[in-house]
């Protein structure tokens, strides 16, 4: 049986999947539940000084398919807004019910070294294994200069990351923000800082979608709506690529990550743990489905590490970061065409004129006077769009038909100006 | 002993058993519905629509919220979108086309949501066409069914005076006294021919038979065209015996009636009854008569189940109501006592065997043949072999300014939706030649 037990920056966990910091973990009767579901680990929603913030009503904009699928969760509330002390007795009371699983403490407090100083002792007395620096809420905390308006900065991260490691002994794990150009430049600051870990990512700066009968952004508020940050499954990708970005970094690269950004399955974990993520945590799923979608996540975990012959999570821990490259080594000399398997094609024809009005006119639409689908090779580029407006799995797929024998990237092509000699 | 009687059944258990059959899809079921189509490629489900509906079309614009739009594509195409989307055997038009039941043997629900869009725009009460200004050109449509209705529509639009005449005392032909009750409760017949005449210029007369009341000599001089939809006005008989004997009556004028009753209590109904054919006549009246209350239901075939033309969807429909349908067997003798049917003789086709079924009512739904009007001296109307009036692509006869369509024609079919598009197609004739 596989060891799917975790250890994040020396944080230890029965498994690698936490909850992020947001409503789920709230309080300390959600937080039990959820340990009791069985996740190994929760950032608790983040801390900030009293008085506490003010939340508004409603707080969510979302995107669903036509199941009503939720792909996409938008929301506009702040950090707790219960009173500083409530939340530090209730994470004593769960760490002392619950030993073995991480406990993490998310703070978000003013850009000022006194602050951070009265927080983290307060913090550290509740015996939690660890702080999460919220440098990522991208909307009402960065107008009072905190959370995305930090993490922004990377002077900043960098600065708040030291005071945290010099006046407390827990690890710092810093939060990042998406919502900024480079990713690697806030990263370096966390690393420069001393930070022990990164996680990422928080939320999107986004607007929902506008209710066109209020004429006001989702959530309205009576008559008003604001941006507000985005996550779910759309939103992993665009965190897969941060992920990636830090992981195959000479200067980042070493650096614990814990990975954040539409979990919602094992696979999705999966994906992040072999682009380097220690761990993962998960808010969206969780708010959509209840913390039982835990079981699932551990259960496909340990039959993928089974099936794969993987006894530890160490043993595939970034095991795709070498093959993430930049474009320009990817072999131009590669050629893969389009083949439709005509026994699962149901003639919907959408590989055709996809390929017909937006690609390279490669999929005739009839034979022998008949509807059918095929692919002209010398016309097919292997982009492989029509394998993707398929709605048929594994109907279309991309087939290599170059010899295998050659390699030539952008960087020594004719074709480009600046090429260098090939070695 | 004769057992015809009236209310067989309590109203509340009538009300229930003629309750909308196939009810409408609520808003989450049409999104779930609509996101199943594939919008794909010069679609097969628009071709096998007699109408050509652009279906992905209609169904993306319900996926968008966009209902006017969407029923807006259904009505440009057919007029009575909405009758057919309770009516037509989707399961050998358009959904046996979809693309869907190759892999997963469920195809989209296009006929639940072409009613979606359609009820939406009746019950928002929106006309979507408008007249164009009058041309002055006169045209006669003789017969108010779907053919008929189609015509004249489509004809009010161009701008020409329509003059619809008709035999019975309301329009909508077998829409109104055909279709079974369960397609079409809350009186959507009616409410649909309504909102095809208000779009204006379509005068209505009633109760004036071609052939009696007029004559079509009479209409091609008085009017610029005329277009004839009749439908079918006569009925095969069984040819076995005397069909006068109470209990025994062709299925139609039993549906008709039990159609048209204000209270279906007080329709007649066997303990026993056979329903003699294969088609949906057939299936109708013996579905409709299990569920007025009869206690057994026989629905008798001469062929198997593969040779009827009432499809597999429908044979289930009758079997699950109850009926009981018994295949190759053909009807030798009729049975009777005092003036009244007690029961039918059958001869199976396959070993000879005779039996026997007792019945106090027995419906004959064996076809129903072309009734030609006396069109008086000189005009005469070219017939196809199969005795009805033969027409060109266009839905022109033989007589010049003449057109007819639906099933007076029999183009095979005989289903709502190809009257409606026969007549859509020979206003677009008629239009041609007023223009022209
Ligand atoms: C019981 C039954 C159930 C059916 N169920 C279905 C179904 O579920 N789905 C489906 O698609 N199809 C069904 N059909 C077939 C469908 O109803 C017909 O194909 C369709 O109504 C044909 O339309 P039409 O306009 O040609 O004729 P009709 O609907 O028959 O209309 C003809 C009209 O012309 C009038 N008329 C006739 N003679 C004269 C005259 N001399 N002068 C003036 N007016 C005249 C008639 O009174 C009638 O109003 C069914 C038919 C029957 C009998
Ligand atoms: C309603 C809500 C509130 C959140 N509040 C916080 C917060 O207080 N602190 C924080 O660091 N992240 C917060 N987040 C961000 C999540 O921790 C997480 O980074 C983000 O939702 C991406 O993960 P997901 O796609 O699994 O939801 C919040 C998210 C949501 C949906
Ligand atoms: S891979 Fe691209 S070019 Fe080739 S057939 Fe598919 S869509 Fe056309």
């Amino acid at each position: 049986m596989a060891d799917i037990r975790g250890n994040f920056a020396g944080i230890k966990s029965p498994n690698p999947f936490w909850l992020a910091s947001a409503p789920p973990t709230d309080k300390y009767i959600n937080c039990r539940r959820a340990y009791e579901a069985g996740w190994g680990g929760v950032v608790w929603k983040t801390l900030g000084e009293d008085p506490p913030v003010v939340n508004v009503s409603s707080r969510y904009g979302a995107w669903h398919d036509g199941n009503r699928r939720l792909m996409g969760l938008n929301n506009i509330e702040l950090i707790t807004d219960r009173p500083l002390d409530i939340n530090l007795q209730e994470i004593k009371q769960l760490k002392s019910e619950f030993p073995d699983r991480a406990l993490i403490v998310s703070l978000m407090v003013p850009c000022e070294e006194e602050s951070w100083k009265r927080i983290l002792p307060l913090v550290e007395a509740t015996g939690a294994d660890g702080i999460e620096l919220n440098f990522g809420c991208p909307h009402g905390m960065s107008e009072r200069g905190m959370g995305a308006a930090v993490g922004q900065v990377p002077e900043y991260v960098e600065m708040v990351t030291r005071w945290c490691k010099q006046h407390s002994r827990m690890p710092v794990i810093v939060k990042l923000t998406p919502n900024i150009t480079n990713v690697l430049n806030p990263a370096r600051a966390a690393v420069k800082g001393g930070a022990d870990a990164v996680s990422l990512i928080n939320t999107i700066n986004s607007i929902m979608g506008i209710n066109l009968d209020v004429m006001a952004p989702e959530p309205v508020v009576d008559g008003k709506g604001t941006h507000g940050g985005y996550c779910g499954p759309a939103v992993k990708p665009i965190a897969l690529n941060m992920v990636a970005e830090i992981a195959r970094t000479a200067d980042t690269r070493h650096i614990p990550i814990s990975g954040i950004g539409g979990i919602t399955t094992w696979r999705d974990a999966v994906e992040f743990m072999v682009l380097g993520a220690g761990n993962v945590q998960v808010c969206t799923a969780a708010m959509t489905y209840g913390f039982r979608i835990v079981e699932e996540m551990i259960d496909g975990l340990s039959q993928f590490m089974d099936q794969r012959g993987f006894a530890t999570l160490d043993d595939f821990r970034g095991m795709a970061i070498p093959n993430v490259t930049d474009w320009n080594q990817l072999n131009l000399k590669y050629v893969s065409k389009a083949r439709i398997n005509q026994d699962l094609c149901i003639q919907c024809g959408r590989c055709h004129i996809a390929c017909e009005d937006t690609s390279h006119q490669a999929i005739t639409a009839e034979k022998d006077g008949k509807r059918f689908f095929e692919v002209v090779d010398s016309e097919c580029v292997g982009c492989n769009l029509c394998a993707h407006v398929c709605p048929v799995p594994e109907c279309i797929t991309m087939v290599q038909t170059d010899a295998g024998t050659e390699y030539q990237n952008w960087t020594s092509h004719p074709n480009n100006p600046m090429r260098v000699a090939a070695e | 002993m004769n057992e015809i009687s009236p209310a067989r059944l309590s109203s509340g258990e009538l009300a229930e058993n003629f309750s909308d059959a196939h009810p409408r899809l609520n808003p989450q079921q049409a999104l779930v519905a609509s996101d199943r189509c594939y919008f794909c490629y010069d679609a097969p489900c628009v071709k096998a629509c007699p109408t050509s509906i652009d279906i992905p079309s209609f169904i993306r614009k319900i996926s968008t919220g966009n209902l006017v739009g969407s029923a807006s594509d259904i009505l440009e195409a057919n007029i009575m979108g909405g009758m057919c989307s309770r009516v037509c055997p989707t399961e050998i038009l358009c959904e046996d086309a979809c693309v869907r039941n190759l892999n997963e043997h469920a195809p989209v629900d296009i006929g639940a949501l072409q009613r979606f869009a359609t009820d939406h725009l009746f019950e928002a009460g929106i006309q979507l066409f408008e007249r164009k200004a009058p041309t002055g050109r006169k045209v006669a449509v003789v017969g108010g069914g779907p053919a008929g209705l189609s015509c004249a529509h489509a004809l009010a639009v161009e701008g020409h005076d329509v003059t619809v005449f008709e035999a019975r005392e309301k329009l909508g032909g077998l829409n109104e006294y055909g279709i079974a009750a369960y397609k079409v409760p809350n009186n959507f017949a009616q409410r649909e021919v309504d909102y095809i005449l208000a779009v204006g210029g379509i005068t209505v007369k009633t109760g004036l038979a071609l052939g009696k009341d007029i004559q079509l000599a009479d209409l091609r001089r008085d009017f610029d065209a005329v277009f004839l939809g009749l439908g079918l006005g006569a009925v095969r008989s069984l040819g076995i015996g005397d069909e006068s004997l109470k209990g025994v009556e062709p299925a139609v004028d039993f549906i008709a009636r039990l159609r048209q009753a204000d209270d279906l209590a007080a329709i007649p109904v066997g303990a026993r009854v056979i329903v003699i054919g294969g088609g949906n006549t057939a299936i109708d009246a013996a579905t409709q008569a299990k569920k007025l209350g009869a206690d057994e239901v026989t629905l008798v075939y001469r062929r198997g189940a593969e040779n009827m033309s009432a499809t597999t969807v429908e044979q289930d429909w009758a079997k699950t109501n109850g009926v009981r349908i018994r295949y190759w067997s053909k009807p030798v003798a009729i049975e009777s006592a005092g003036g009244a049917v007690t029961g039918m003789v059958f001869e199976r086709s396959d070993t000879g065997a005779r039996f026997t079924l007792a019945a106090d009512m027995v419906l004959t739904a064996i076809g129903q043949v072309l009734a030609p009007p006396s069109l008086g001296a000189g005009d005469v109307l070219e017939m196809t072999a199969s005795g009805r009036f033969a027409v060109d692509d266009n839905q022109a006869t033989s007589l010049a300014g003449v057109y007819a369509g639906g099933d007076c024609v029999g183009n095979g079919k005989d289903l709502t939706v190809a009257a409606v598009e026969d007549g859509k197609i020979a206003a677009r004739a008629i239009h041609a030649r007023l223009t022209a």
